[in-house]
Protein backbone atom coordinates (compact mmCIF):
# COMPACT_ATOMS: atom_id res chain seq x y z
CA UNK A 1 0.00 0.00 0.00
CA UNK A 2 2.91 2.15 0.78
CA UNK A 3 3.39 2.67 -3.73
CA UNK A 4 1.45 5.18 -5.18
CA UNK A 5 -0.05 2.76 -7.43
CA UNK A 6 -1.33 -0.22 -6.06
CA UNK A 7 -1.03 -3.79 -7.93
CA UNK A 8 -4.48 -5.51 -9.03
CA UNK A 9 -3.53 -7.86 -6.21
CA UNK A 10 -4.00 -5.43 -3.78
CA UNK A 11 -7.52 -4.57 -5.41
CA UNK A 12 -8.21 -7.94 -4.94
CA UNK A 13 -7.03 -8.42 -1.39
CA UNK A 14 -8.25 -4.88 0.23
CA UNK A 15 -12.04 -6.32 -0.28
CA UNK A 16 -11.86 -9.44 1.63
CA UNK A 17 -10.89 -8.40 4.57
CA UNK A 18 -9.43 -4.35 5.04
CA UNK A 19 -12.32 -3.21 3.30
CA UNK A 20 -14.76 -6.08 3.30
CA UNK A 21 -18.33 -4.92 2.32
CA UNK A 22 -20.24 -5.95 5.29
CA UNK A 23 -17.92 -6.26 8.62
CA UNK A 24 -16.70 -2.78 7.45
CA UNK A 25 -18.42 -0.77 5.22
CA UNK A 26 -22.00 -2.71 6.35
CA UNK A 27 -23.33 -2.21 2.45
CA UNK A 28 -25.44 -4.72 1.37
CA UNK A 29 -27.27 -5.56 4.45
CA UNK A 30 -30.37 -6.36 3.34
CA UNK A 31 -29.48 -10.17 2.03
CA UNK A 32 -27.12 -10.40 4.51
CA UNK A 33 -29.74 -10.57 7.16
CA UNK A 34 -32.67 -12.00 5.18
CA UNK A 35 -31.06 -14.75 3.32
CA UNK A 36 -28.27 -15.76 5.82
CA UNK A 37 -30.38 -18.70 7.94
CA UNK A 38 -28.41 -21.25 6.29
CA UNK A 39 -24.98 -21.72 5.61
CA UNK A 40 -25.87 -23.73 2.07
CA UNK A 41 -28.38 -20.39 1.64
CA UNK A 42 -25.51 -17.71 2.49
CA UNK A 43 -23.51 -19.22 0.11
CA UNK A 44 -25.51 -19.43 -2.90
CA UNK A 45 -26.57 -15.87 -2.15
CA UNK A 46 -22.90 -14.61 -1.37
CA UNK A 47 -21.74 -15.95 -5.30
CA UNK A 48 -24.75 -14.87 -7.34
CA UNK A 49 -24.26 -11.41 -5.38
CA UNK A 50 -20.22 -11.71 -6.47
CA UNK A 51 -21.28 -13.05 -9.90
CA UNK A 52 -23.08 -10.02 -10.61
CA UNK A 53 -20.65 -7.55 -9.21
CA UNK A 54 -17.96 -9.45 -10.77
CA UNK A 55 -19.66 -8.85 -14.45
CA UNK A 56 -21.26 -5.41 -13.81
CA UNK A 57 -17.78 -4.48 -13.12
CA UNK A 58 -16.40 -5.41 -16.44
CA UNK A 59 -19.17 -4.19 -18.46
CA UNK A 60 -19.41 -0.71 -16.87
CA UNK A 61 -15.34 -0.71 -16.72
CA UNK A 62 -15.30 -1.18 -20.85
CA UNK A 63 -18.52 1.43 -21.30
CA UNK A 64 -16.97 4.63 -19.02
CA UNK A 65 -16.17 6.39 -21.83
CA UNK A 66 -19.04 6.26 -23.55
CA UNK A 67 -21.83 6.47 -20.87
CA UNK A 68 -22.67 10.07 -21.10
CA UNK A 69 -22.46 11.33 -17.19
CA UNK A 70 -25.84 12.38 -16.49
CA UNK A 71 -27.81 9.19 -16.78
CA UNK A 72 -25.00 6.93 -15.59
CA UNK A 73 -26.72 5.62 -12.69
CA UNK A 74 -29.16 4.34 -14.61
CA UNK A 75 -27.17 3.10 -17.12
CA UNK A 76 -25.36 1.30 -14.44
CA UNK A 77 -28.86 0.23 -13.02
CA UNK A 78 -29.90 -1.35 -16.61
CA UNK A 79 -26.63 -3.21 -16.85
CA UNK A 80 -26.89 -5.02 -12.93
CA UNK A 81 -30.44 -5.43 -13.60
CA UNK A 82 -29.77 -7.44 -17.18
CA UNK A 83 -27.25 -9.76 -15.07
CA UNK A 84 -29.11 -10.32 -11.94
CA UNK A 85 -31.97 -11.54 -14.60
CA UNK A 86 -29.36 -14.07 -16.03
CA UNK A 87 -28.48 -15.24 -12.11
CA UNK A 88 -32.50 -15.58 -11.22
CA UNK A 89 -32.94 -17.82 -14.62
CA UNK A 90 -29.85 -19.90 -14.18
CA UNK A 91 -30.34 -20.66 -10.78
CA UNK A 92 -34.26 -21.64 -11.10
CA UNK A 93 -32.73 -23.99 -13.86
CA UNK A 94 -29.88 -25.51 -11.40
CA UNK A 95 -31.68 -26.30 -8.40
CA UNK A 96 -36.02 -25.14 -7.91
CA UNK A 97 -35.20 -26.34 -4.09
CA UNK A 98 -32.39 -23.15 -3.76
CA UNK A 99 -34.41 -21.20 -5.89
CA UNK A 100 -37.62 -21.13 -3.78
CA UNK A 101 -35.61 -20.51 -0.35
CA UNK A 102 -33.59 -17.61 -1.70
CA UNK A 103 -37.23 -16.33 -3.29
CA UNK A 104 -37.26 -13.08 -4.32
CA UNK A 105 -33.61 -11.84 -2.64
CA UNK A 106 -32.38 -13.40 -5.89
CA UNK A 107 -34.12 -10.16 -7.87
CA UNK A 108 -33.35 -7.62 -4.72
CA UNK A 109 -29.71 -7.87 -5.97
CA UNK A 110 -30.55 -5.07 -8.15
CA UNK A 111 -30.24 -2.81 -5.57
CA UNK A 112 -27.81 -4.37 -3.34
CA UNK A 113 -26.14 -0.98 -2.67
CA UNK A 114 -22.59 -3.16 -2.75
CA UNK A 115 -22.91 -3.55 -6.63
CA UNK A 116 -24.46 0.11 -7.43
CA UNK A 117 -21.53 1.48 -5.09
CA UNK A 118 -18.83 -0.28 -6.48
CA UNK A 119 -19.71 0.87 -10.29
CA UNK A 120 -19.91 4.10 -9.52
CA UNK A 121 -16.81 4.22 -6.84
CA UNK A 122 -14.25 2.19 -8.71
CA UNK A 123 -15.44 0.84 -12.08
CA UNK A 124 -16.59 3.93 -13.91
CA UNK A 125 -12.69 5.33 -13.28
CA UNK A 126 -10.58 2.33 -13.62
CA UNK A 127 -9.04 -0.22 -16.07
CA UNK A 128 -11.06 -3.55 -16.85
CA UNK A 129 -8.74 -5.42 -15.38
CA UNK A 130 -8.52 -3.70 -12.58
CA UNK A 131 -12.15 -3.48 -12.16
CA UNK A 132 -12.19 -7.15 -12.36
CA UNK A 133 -9.66 -8.04 -9.78
CA UNK A 134 -11.77 -5.59 -7.45
CA UNK A 135 -15.44 -7.02 -8.20
CA UNK A 136 -13.82 -10.56 -7.37
CA UNK A 137 -12.29 -9.09 -3.80
CA UNK A 138 -15.50 -7.84 -2.58
CA UNK A 139 -17.80 -10.37 -4.22
CA UNK A 140 -15.84 -13.06 -2.44
CA UNK A 141 -15.08 -10.94 0.56
CA UNK A 142 -19.50 -10.54 0.72
CA UNK A 143 -19.86 -14.19 0.09
CA UNK A 144 -17.54 -15.16 3.23
CA UNK A 145 -19.10 -12.44 5.01
CA UNK A 146 -22.30 -13.96 4.57
CA UNK A 147 -21.20 -17.48 5.18
CA UNK A 148 -20.19 -16.53 8.14
CA UNK A 149 -23.28 -15.28 9.68
CA UNK A 150 -25.41 -18.00 7.97
CA UNK A 151 -22.66 -20.78 9.40
CA UNK A 152 -23.10 -19.29 12.97
CA UNK A 153 -27.05 -19.02 12.80
CA UNK A 154 -27.48 -22.26 11.38
CA UNK A 155 -25.05 -24.33 14.02
CA UNK A 156 -26.75 -22.62 17.19
CA UNK A 157 -30.24 -22.08 15.58
CA UNK A 158 -30.56 -25.88 14.08
CA UNK A 159 -27.76 -27.76 15.35
CA UNK A 160 -26.20 -28.42 11.78
CA UNK A 161 -24.13 -27.20 8.97
CA UNK A 162 -24.97 -27.87 5.19
CA UNK A 163 -27.67 -29.93 6.80
CA UNK A 164 -25.22 -32.13 8.47
CA UNK A 165 -26.17 -32.92 11.97
CA UNK A 166 -23.06 -31.25 14.04
CA UNK A 167 -24.38 -32.08 17.76
CA UNK A 168 -26.02 -35.23 20.23
CA UNK A 169 -29.99 -34.89 20.01
CA UNK A 170 -29.97 -33.74 23.43
CA UNK A 171 -29.03 -30.30 21.92
CA UNK A 172 -31.84 -27.60 22.56
CA UNK A 173 -32.06 -25.23 18.96
CA UNK A 174 -31.72 -21.81 19.54
CA UNK A 175 -34.75 -20.95 17.67
CA UNK A 176 -34.07 -17.13 17.86
CA UNK A 177 -31.29 -17.17 15.52
CA UNK A 178 -33.54 -18.76 12.71
CA UNK A 179 -35.75 -15.88 13.43
CA UNK A 180 -35.70 -12.84 11.47
CA UNK A 181 -34.05 -11.14 15.05
CA UNK A 182 -31.49 -13.64 14.90
CA UNK A 183 -30.25 -12.51 11.86
CA UNK A 184 -29.26 -8.49 13.70
CA UNK A 185 -28.21 -10.10 16.61
CA UNK A 186 -25.52 -12.48 15.09
CA UNK A 187 -24.75 -9.86 12.48
CA UNK A 188 -24.26 -7.05 15.86
CA UNK A 189 -21.70 -10.00 17.84
CA UNK A 190 -19.57 -9.93 14.23
CA UNK A 191 -19.37 -6.40 14.41
CA UNK A 192 -18.70 -6.13 17.99
CA UNK A 193 -15.62 -9.07 17.35
CA UNK A 194 -14.43 -6.45 14.46
CA UNK A 195 -14.72 -3.46 16.71
CA UNK A 196 -12.56 -5.00 19.68
CA UNK A 197 -9.80 -6.37 16.99
CA UNK A 198 -9.47 -3.12 15.78
CA UNK A 199 -9.33 -1.41 19.39
CA UNK A 200 -7.11 -4.08 20.64
CA UNK A 201 -4.48 -3.59 17.62
CA UNK A 202 -4.71 0.42 18.11
CA UNK A 203 -3.58 0.43 21.59
CA UNK A 204 -0.82 -2.56 21.03
CA UNK A 205 0.85 -0.81 18.02
CA UNK A 206 0.34 2.88 18.39
CA UNK A 207 2.16 4.33 15.67
CA UNK A 208 5.71 3.23 14.59
CA UNK A 209 4.37 -0.30 13.02
CA UNK A 210 1.51 0.74 10.94
CA UNK A 211 3.21 -0.46 7.79
CA UNK A 212 3.88 -3.61 9.69
CA UNK A 213 -0.26 -3.69 10.65
CA UNK A 214 -1.50 -3.21 7.37
CA UNK A 215 0.31 -6.24 6.01
CA UNK A 216 -0.98 -8.49 8.80
CA UNK A 217 -4.48 -6.60 7.82
CA UNK B 1 -53.98 -16.02 -2.32
CA UNK B 2 -56.02 -13.55 -3.82
CA UNK B 3 -58.58 -13.84 -1.95
CA UNK B 4 -57.63 -12.41 1.26
CA UNK B 5 -59.42 -9.49 2.44
CA UNK B 6 -57.97 -6.10 2.30
CA UNK B 7 -57.50 -5.65 6.36
CA UNK B 8 -55.75 -8.80 6.68
CA UNK B 9 -53.48 -7.21 3.78
CA UNK B 10 -53.09 -4.25 5.56
CA UNK B 11 -52.39 -5.51 9.04
CA UNK B 12 -50.17 -8.36 7.85
CA UNK B 13 -47.50 -5.83 5.54
CA UNK B 14 -47.39 -3.17 8.10
CA UNK B 15 -46.92 -5.31 11.66
CA UNK B 16 -46.73 -9.31 10.98
CA UNK B 17 -44.29 -9.39 8.26
CA UNK B 18 -43.31 -5.66 8.62
CA UNK B 19 -40.89 -5.29 6.12
CA UNK B 20 -38.37 -3.99 7.90
CA UNK B 21 -38.03 -6.06 10.63
CA UNK B 22 -39.59 -9.27 9.26
CA UNK B 23 -38.13 -9.21 5.45
CA UNK B 24 -35.14 -6.94 5.79
CA UNK B 25 -35.97 -5.07 2.91
CA UNK B 26 -34.92 -1.38 3.31
CA UNK B 27 -32.63 -2.25 5.68
CA UNK B 28 -29.68 0.63 4.59
CA UNK B 29 -32.33 3.63 5.26
CA UNK B 30 -33.44 2.38 8.37
CA UNK B 31 -29.88 2.11 9.62
CA UNK B 32 -29.04 5.46 8.04
CA UNK B 33 -31.51 7.85 8.26
CA UNK B 34 -32.98 6.45 11.68
CA UNK B 35 -30.70 8.76 14.03
CA UNK B 36 -32.94 11.51 14.03
CA UNK B 37 -37.10 11.42 14.95
CA UNK B 38 -37.32 14.48 12.84
CA UNK B 39 -35.44 13.33 9.33
CA UNK B 40 -36.75 9.51 10.04
CA UNK B 41 -40.75 10.47 10.01
CA UNK B 42 -40.28 12.40 6.69
CA UNK B 43 -38.19 9.71 5.23
CA UNK B 44 -41.04 6.66 5.82
CA UNK B 45 -43.46 9.96 4.10
CA UNK B 46 -41.21 9.77 1.31
CA UNK B 47 -41.03 6.34 1.51
CA UNK B 48 -44.40 5.42 1.38
CA UNK B 49 -46.06 8.21 -1.25
CA UNK B 50 -43.51 6.41 -3.36
CA UNK B 51 -44.30 2.88 -2.83
CA UNK B 52 -47.80 4.01 -3.43
CA UNK B 53 -47.15 5.33 -6.85
CA UNK B 54 -44.92 2.34 -7.98
CA UNK B 55 -47.00 -0.49 -6.61
CA UNK B 56 -49.41 1.16 -8.78
CA UNK B 57 -47.44 1.67 -11.97
CA UNK B 58 -45.86 -2.01 -11.47
CA UNK B 59 -49.51 -3.81 -11.46
CA UNK B 60 -50.17 -1.91 -14.66
CA UNK B 61 -46.75 -3.30 -16.31
CA UNK B 62 -47.02 -6.97 -15.07
CA UNK B 63 -50.82 -6.77 -17.07
CA UNK B 64 -49.02 -5.53 -20.26
CA UNK B 65 -45.81 -7.99 -20.03
CA UNK B 66 -48.23 -11.15 -19.13
CA UNK B 67 -50.14 -9.38 -22.18
CA UNK B 68 -47.01 -9.25 -24.61
CA UNK B 69 -45.60 -13.07 -22.94
CA UNK B 70 -42.14 -11.39 -22.00
CA UNK B 71 -41.96 -12.31 -17.92
CA UNK B 72 -38.08 -12.02 -18.67
CA UNK B 73 -38.27 -8.27 -18.87
CA UNK B 74 -40.22 -7.89 -15.35
CA UNK B 75 -36.75 -6.90 -13.09
CA UNK B 76 -35.54 -4.57 -15.50
CA UNK B 77 -38.93 -2.70 -16.16
CA UNK B 78 -39.52 -2.23 -13.00
CA UNK B 79 -36.29 -0.90 -11.97
CA UNK B 80 -36.62 1.50 -14.72
CA UNK B 81 -40.50 2.65 -13.83
CA UNK B 82 -39.10 3.35 -10.40
CA UNK B 83 -35.90 5.22 -10.98
CA UNK B 84 -38.39 7.55 -13.21
CA UNK B 85 -41.21 7.99 -10.61
CA UNK B 86 -38.52 8.62 -8.30
CA UNK B 87 -36.94 11.33 -10.52
CA UNK B 88 -41.16 12.37 -11.05
CA UNK B 89 -42.08 12.79 -7.64
CA UNK B 90 -38.72 14.79 -7.27
CA UNK B 91 -39.78 17.11 -9.73
CA UNK B 92 -43.36 17.35 -8.82
CA UNK B 93 -42.43 18.26 -5.17
CA UNK B 94 -39.71 20.57 -6.31
CA UNK B 95 -42.59 22.55 -8.59
CA UNK B 96 -45.24 22.43 -5.46
CA UNK B 97 -43.53 22.89 -2.67
CA UNK B 98 -39.66 24.17 -2.37
CA UNK B 99 -40.04 23.58 1.14
CA UNK B 100 -40.58 20.00 1.64
CA UNK B 101 -38.46 19.53 -1.29
CA UNK B 102 -35.66 21.02 0.80
CA UNK B 103 -36.41 19.23 4.26
CA UNK B 104 -36.43 15.82 2.13
CA UNK B 105 -32.60 17.05 0.31
CA UNK B 106 -30.79 13.62 -0.47
CA UNK B 107 -33.25 11.29 0.87
CA UNK B 108 -35.38 11.64 -2.37
CA UNK B 109 -32.96 10.21 -4.40
CA UNK B 110 -31.86 7.46 -2.51
CA UNK B 111 -35.15 5.69 -2.35
CA UNK B 112 -34.51 4.44 -5.78
CA UNK B 113 -31.89 1.94 -4.30
CA UNK B 114 -34.21 1.01 -1.42
CA UNK B 115 -34.79 -2.50 -1.57
CA UNK B 116 -38.17 -2.18 0.14
CA UNK B 117 -39.60 -0.42 -2.91
CA UNK B 118 -38.43 -3.19 -5.42
CA UNK B 119 -39.37 -5.68 -3.09
CA UNK B 120 -43.13 -4.49 -2.38
CA UNK B 121 -43.47 -4.37 -6.63
CA UNK B 122 -41.77 -8.14 -6.59
CA UNK B 123 -44.23 -9.57 -3.79
CA UNK B 124 -47.45 -8.20 -5.13
CA UNK B 125 -46.84 -9.35 -8.56
CA UNK B 126 -45.84 -12.95 -7.03
CA UNK B 127 -48.73 -13.43 -4.59
CA UNK B 128 -51.08 -12.15 -7.80
CA UNK B 129 -53.14 -9.46 -6.15
CA UNK B 130 -55.70 -7.41 -7.20
CA UNK B 131 -55.46 -3.79 -7.96
CA UNK B 132 -57.32 -2.92 -4.93
CA UNK B 133 -55.32 -5.10 -2.88
CA UNK B 134 -51.80 -3.56 -4.10
CA UNK B 135 -52.56 -0.23 -2.90
CA UNK B 136 -53.85 -1.70 0.34
CA UNK B 137 -50.29 -3.46 0.36
CA UNK B 138 -48.24 -0.56 -0.72
CA UNK B 139 -50.07 1.28 2.00
CA UNK B 140 -49.80 -1.26 4.20
CA UNK B 141 -45.78 -1.47 3.82
CA UNK B 142 -45.71 2.37 4.27
CA UNK B 143 -47.13 2.38 7.47
CA UNK B 144 -45.08 -0.33 8.38
CA UNK B 145 -41.46 0.84 7.44
CA UNK B 146 -42.28 4.59 8.92
CA UNK B 147 -43.47 2.83 12.04
CA UNK B 148 -40.13 1.33 12.31
CA UNK B 149 -37.86 3.86 11.30
CA UNK B 150 -39.58 5.86 14.15
CA UNK B 151 -39.47 3.61 16.95
CA UNK B 152 -35.55 3.39 16.02
CA UNK B 153 -34.89 7.39 15.76
CA UNK B 154 -36.85 7.39 19.37
CA UNK B 155 -34.90 4.59 20.44
CA UNK B 156 -31.85 5.91 19.26
CA UNK B 157 -32.15 9.83 20.10
CA UNK B 158 -32.27 8.28 23.72
CA UNK B 159 -29.35 6.31 23.27
CA UNK B 160 -27.32 9.18 22.33
CA UNK B 161 -27.77 10.21 25.97
CA UNK B 162 -26.75 6.71 27.47
CA UNK B 163 -22.85 5.14 28.23
CA UNK B 164 -22.32 2.45 26.40
CA UNK B 165 -19.41 0.61 26.07
CA UNK B 166 -16.65 1.63 23.30
CA UNK B 167 -17.22 -1.48 21.24
CA UNK B 168 -21.07 -1.29 20.81
CA UNK B 169 -20.89 2.19 19.33
CA UNK B 170 -22.29 2.88 16.32
CA UNK B 171 -23.47 0.42 13.72
CA UNK B 172 -23.29 -2.72 16.45
CA UNK B 173 -25.55 -1.15 19.03
CA UNK B 174 -28.07 -0.03 16.08
CA UNK B 175 -27.99 -3.85 15.05
CA UNK B 176 -28.90 -4.75 18.39
CA UNK B 177 -31.29 -2.45 18.93
CA UNK B 178 -33.21 -3.56 15.51
CA UNK B 179 -32.97 -7.33 17.00
CA UNK B 180 -34.96 -6.21 19.75
CA UNK B 181 -37.33 -4.21 17.95
CA UNK B 182 -38.10 -7.56 15.22
CA UNK B 183 -38.57 -9.99 18.49
CA UNK B 184 -41.19 -7.35 19.65
CA UNK B 185 -42.63 -7.79 15.95
CA UNK B 186 -43.38 -11.25 16.40
CA UNK B 187 -45.85 -10.77 19.38
CA UNK B 188 -47.75 -9.65 16.21
CA UNK B 189 -47.26 -13.25 14.82
CA UNK B 190 -50.92 -14.21 15.80
CA UNK B 191 -53.00 -10.82 14.33
CA UNK B 192 -52.51 -11.97 10.79
CA UNK B 193 -54.07 -14.82 8.71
Amino acid sequence: MATPTKSSTDEFIKGLWKENPVFVQVLGMCPVLAVSNTAMNALAMGLATAFVLVMSNIVVSSLRSFIPKQVRIATYILIIATFVTVVDYAIQAVSLDLYKALGAFISLIVVNCLILGRAEAFASKNTVGRSMMDGLGMGIGFAFALFCLGAVREVLGAGSLFGAQLFHDSFQDWVVMILPSGGFFTLAGWLLLFNWLKQRKAKREPTAALGLSKEVA
Amino acid sequence: MGDESLWTIFINASLVNNFVLAYFLGICPFLGVSSKLDTATRMGGAVTFVMLVSSICAFGIQALLVAIDAPYLKLISFIAVIASTVQLVEMFIKKVSPALFRSLGIFLPLITTNCAILGLALFQTNKGYSFLQCIVFALGAGVGFTLALVLMAGLREKLELAEVPDVTKGTAMALMIAGLLSVTFMGFGGLGG
